[in-house]
């Protein structure tokens, strides 16, 4: 696929290593105090269609970033963008495993998810441009993404902010006896904050229906996991409080929703919740559009290994080794950024809201 | 001050070299906040300063502002001077418990034996969309609880001699910087000294209409003032750098003099700090006033992103003009205004 080119870097679209990576993930370590956690997903188990699925989930999410990046440049997108490029395997495979009716909350970095849940491309984009048809009619911007009717309740600018609220909605649940699971997406540096901890202190002692996802792209704005935390086992930081956690790669998609389903299925029989670490990757810069993936406050290596476990180029060749035809894969591309085209048309033909919006909608 | 010995520097780049002289002269003021080591540097201000004072007095925080604020309290108690960092106001919020019911509280109900040397800094952020949760201006909610001081410096000098200030002092003490005065040039004194609390600057003299304005509006308000100037209307522009303690009198003599009070502010005007100087003048200027006074601040609404909403949100130059229009009874001169029609670029 064409490379395509940043404003200080070139990306690499899509990079399929040579060598394809092998169906397996790091292998998850057995928790001190609870069973061992379930092993890799059986990759082979997994059909064909689907794949597909997440194949064509995660190109919406990389295609519409990178269509972003090259929209700021002309200043319509006047708002800070987080962009999830490289993380993309994190939010399709946990999003795929999840049942319609479930809950998710997310972060400021939440076009993968909103993306991933099924959320409208051209409420996306609109919400970019801060129109009246984005998903938030243009008041919250590229940081609060909102899709309900997909089950995106909500994304937060404040760091953990999102976990306790999720935690209350797993309350609400239980109370009602509904069968929703509510997920929590959040970064390695929500794990700094108090109230994941005493948020998982609560969901344990109500036994609540939540599965905590810890997205772990190994970086508080430039700032390493080991730089705030005296143990960098993240997913067990909490293990003394009887928190189940594990950790694997979150770059494989495959691997990501055969993590989930296990997970979800445990949390959904009213095991109580989870936590699934998944490790992955920023390619871009902390916030704006361009890849800072040589600045300095990366490790060295890190770039190269980002790119060998593209979550992009790991399911495009799980696809080739099925028989999939790079036309088939070209034509899915095409389909996309045509799709995409429609959507950013419709979004700048959206109108701004009126003036008359600014004080509708602080009360309901 | 003899102008040789003043030099033009930037907003941002004051706030480094006085934290730097601060850490120079005295081992015991140390900087702590997220990313204050990093080579962003919370937009230049911090920038250098690990690398000359180490990591021990220049600290990385986690992501865990409220048990960090408790942490900056209990390093002041302990004999330190913290000078604690925040990228945006908003963050605040989840200071606020150790805020309000520790820091602001010490002195007192320990019977005045001890205090909190304790500095915090934040930013407040303005335009390119930064939205419900990245804009807010909190100095409101600060100047309600006895205990704590708060400043917000508009030129370079005022945050040198104000930073100083602050650091030197014994109380706990918020200093609100505003993201879009960082750019801005000022001149600042080459001899370091801190400000005295309580003071109020009157940055332009005018005869027919009190503008009070801080931080930002400053610019804001200068603006109006050219604009108004052309139209021979002149306004007095007056900023209450320091809030607690506020020292009232500029303002009230200037409402005095000009019989016309528009009082705006950063944040919500409902209960906010407009509401506040504005009962001041209303108790010592009110028989002096020609017309009722106003005041401006955010529309009561949380910040939106989108453009025109964002405009409508703020205060800006052009609704502080038709605002005095109205208070002098006259009317707004038709015509397409642009923003650019009025610019203040500095220095200040
Ligand atoms: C409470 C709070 N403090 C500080 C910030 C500023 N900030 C924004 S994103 C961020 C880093 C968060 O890192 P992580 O949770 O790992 O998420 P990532 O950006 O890597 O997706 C920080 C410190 C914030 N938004 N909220
Ligand atoms: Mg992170």
């Amino acid at each position: 696929m064409e490379p395509v080119k940043g404003r200080r870097e070139t990306i690499v679209f899509i990079s399929v290593s040579p060598n394809p990576p092998k169906s397996q993930t790091s292998a998850p370590r057995a928790h001190p105090v609870h069973p061992p956690a379930t092993p890799p997903v059986r990759v082979r188990s997994l059909s064909t269609p689907l794949l597909w699925r997440f194949y064509e989930s995660l190109l919406r999410i990389r295609l519409s970033e990178q269509r972003i990046s090259r929209l700021y440049p002309t200043d319509k997108i006047q708002s800070p963008i987080h962009l999830s490029t490289g993380q993309e395997a994190v939010s399709v495979g946990v999003c795929q495993a999840l049942r319609k009716g479930d809950h998710v909350y997310g972060t400021y970095r939440g076009h993968g998810l909103y993306l991933a849940l099924g959320g409208g491309l051209k409420g996306f984009f609109a919400e970019m441009f801060a129109k009246t048809h984005g998903c938030s009619h243009g008041k919250g911007g590229s940081m609060h993404l909102v899709a309900p009717e997909v089950g995106l309740m909500g994304c937060s600018a404040i760091v953990a902010s999102m976990i306790p609220v999720a935690t209350g909605d797993a309350l609400a649940a239980s109370i009602q006896g509904s069968s929703r699971v509510i997920v929590a997406f959040f970064g390695d540096g929500a794990v700094d904050a108090g109230v994941f901890y005493e948020s998982v202190n609560f969901a344990l002692l109500k036994k609540l229906p939540i599965l905590f996802v810890l997205e772990n792209n190994g970086y508080a704005v430039h700032s390493k996991v080991a730089e705030r935390h005296s143990r960098t086992d993240l997913h067990r930081v909490l293990a003394g409080v009887g928190l189940r956690g594990r950790r694997l790669e979150g770059n494989d998609v495959r691997q990501v929703y055969g993590a989930a389903q296990e997970a979800l299925r445990s949390v959904r029989q009213g095991a109580g919740p989870l936590l699934l670490e998944l490790t992955t990757y920023r390619w871009q810069e902390h916030v704006g559009p361009q890849s800072d993936i040589d600045g300095s406050y990366r490790r060295p290596g890190e770039k190269a290994r980002a790119l060998r476990r593209d979550p992009l180029g790991i399911c495009r060749h799980a696809l080739l080794e099925r028989g999939a035809t790079s036309r088939r894969l070209d034509a899915l591309c095409a389909r996309t950024e045509s799709e995409i085209d429609r959507a950013v048309a419709f979004a700048e033909k959206s109108p701004f809201p009126g003036v008359g919006q600014l004080l509708r909608g602080v009360y309901r | 001050m003899n102008s040789s010995r003043r030099r033009l520097m930037s907003y941002g780049e004051t706030i480094r070299q006085t934290l730097h002289h601060a850490m120079d002269r005295d081992p015991s003021v140390l900087v702590m906040g997220i990313g204050v080591d990093d080579h962003k540097a919370v937009f230049g201000s911090t920038l250098g300063l690990s690398k000359d004072f180490g990591t021990r007095r220049v600290i990385d925080t986690p992501i865990s502002e409220a048990a960090m604020t408790g942490v900056a309290i209990g390093a002041a108690v302990g004999g330190m001077r913290p000078v604690h960092v925040h990228m945006r106001c908003d963050f605040l919020y989840l200071a606020m418990d150790q805020l309000m019911n520790l820091a602001a509280k010490w002195s007192y109900m320990f019977g005045g034996r001890m205090s909190v040397p304790l500095v915090v800094r934040c930013v407040i952020g303005r335009s390119w969309g930064q939205g419900a949760q990245h804009s807010q201006s909190l100095q409101s909610f600060f100047m309600h609880v006895p205990g704590i001081k708060v400043v917000m410096p508009t030129t370079s000098a005022d945050v040198q001699g104000l930073l100083l200030a602050a650091i030197a002092d014994p109380n706990p003490v918020l200093v609100i910087e505003h993201r879009l005065l960082y750019g801005i040039q000022g001149m600042v004194p080459s001899v370091f000294r801190a400000a005295p609390f309580g003071q109020t600057h009157v940055r332009r003299t005018g005869k027919d209409v009190t503008v009070v304005a801080n931080s930002y509006l400053v610019v804001e308000a200068l603006k109006a003032a050219e604009f108004l100037s052309r139209h021979g209307i002149d306004i007095e522009i007056v900023d209450p750098v320091s809030l607690v303690p506020l020292n009232a009198g500029p303002i009230v003599e200037s409402v005095r003099k000009t019989g016309r009070a528009l009082v705006t502010d950063t944040s919500w005007v409902s209960c906010g700090t407009s509401a506040e100087i504005a009962a001041l003048i209303a108790e010592k200027a009110w028989d002096r006033l020609r017309v009722p006074l106003r005041r401006l601040g955010n529309a009561p609404a949380t910040c939106p992103v989108s453009q025109p909403l964002e405009k409508a949100f703020y205060p800006d130059a052009w609704k502080i003009t038709r605002n005095v229009f109205e208070m002098m009874g006259r009317k707004f001169p038709e015509g397409k205004w642009k923003d650019d029609d009025i610019q203040f670029k500095g220095p200040f």
